[in-house]
């Protein structure tokens, strides 16, 4: 099979509730067909892999020129939430929520749920060994599927052939 | 003695496009073609769960669908059916190719 030996590798640099799902969903889909997954978390990504962080990922109204109310159900067409409301304390917090809850409407998995199911699925992950370096991360900080902190030369000599995303 | 595909109709990516032409022995040949020597209990644990769900809702069902539905592991899941399970299971179980994301 041609497939065989395809290889999709993700860098994760985003910390955000809602990008930390492409990455996620893209690769749980390759690992179906049968391709070989690679997740390099850097910068804000490690938010993603972070025991302490992993359940409390957020999504800012504030300047997210996408967020529009008619999200919500409201018929507002295409008016956004006024940058104004978005810095009014609790509407980060009801964002989040919000779009917690429309994911698991659709039975998507929560992040952590969903980084193990890659783990078992095969997937490999990896931290940035300058950021974790930066941001002072010990291992023991990290969910047990991520399974060393490599160098951005490792990352590539370990994606040789592999299509490369960038998140 | 294995089962005979002449008259079962497959689209261009292999799937069987009409579910009721499927049978066990049917199975177990599409079985041998995506690598499987063997359908042991548990593989026919998911593929009958694959039966059911996509006969009542007219798609297969996702690969979370079959681990939430059948109780077995995503690992387990991988290890029975290894290089793309989601694929395989909706192949062999005569069901179309699986619509979901997740």
């Amino acid at each position: 099979m041609a497939e065989a030996n395809r290889k999709i590798a993700f860098i994760c640099s985003k910390g955000d509730l809602d990008m930390a799902y492409p990455a996620l969903i893209m690769g749980w889909a390759a690992l179906g067909n049968g391709i070989d997954v690679t997740l390099f978390f850097t910068f804000w990504g490690l938010d993603l892999v972070t025991k302490k962080r992993v359940d409390r990922l957020e999504i800012a109204p504030v300047a997210n020129t996408s967020f529009k109310m008619s999200m919500m159900g409201l018929p507002t067409g295409n008016l956004g939430i006024p940058n104004i409301m978005g810095i009014i304390p609790g509407m980060t917090a009801f964002a989040s929520w919000f779009m917690k809850t429309k994911m698991k409407a659709l039975g998507v998995p929560p992040v952590r749920e969903y980084l193990q199911m890659l783990s078992d699925g095969g997937a490999k992950m990896y931290g940035c060994k300058m950021t974790v370096d930066m941001f002072g991360i010990k291992k023991e900080d990290f969910l047990p599927c991520i399974e060393s902190v490599v160098t951005a030369s490792d990352f590539i000599d370990m994606t040789e052939g592999a299509q490369i995303i960038f998140i | 003695m294995l089962a005979d595909l002449t008259a079962i109709a497959f689209n261009e990516e292999g799937f069987m496009t009409d579910p009721s032409q499927w049978t066990k022995e049917i199975a177990e040949v599409l079985a041998k073609q995506e690598g499987l020597e063997t359908l042991t209990p548990e593989h026919w644990k998911i593929i009958d769960f694959c039966r059911q769900a996509g006969l009542a809702s007219g798609k297969s069902p996702t690969l979370r669908q079959i681990t939430t539905g059948t109780g077995i592991s995503t690992k387990d899941l991988f290890a029975l059916f290894p290089k793309g399970p989601a694929k395989k299971v909706a192949k062999i179980a005569g069901l179309g190719k699986p619509e979901g994301c997740v």
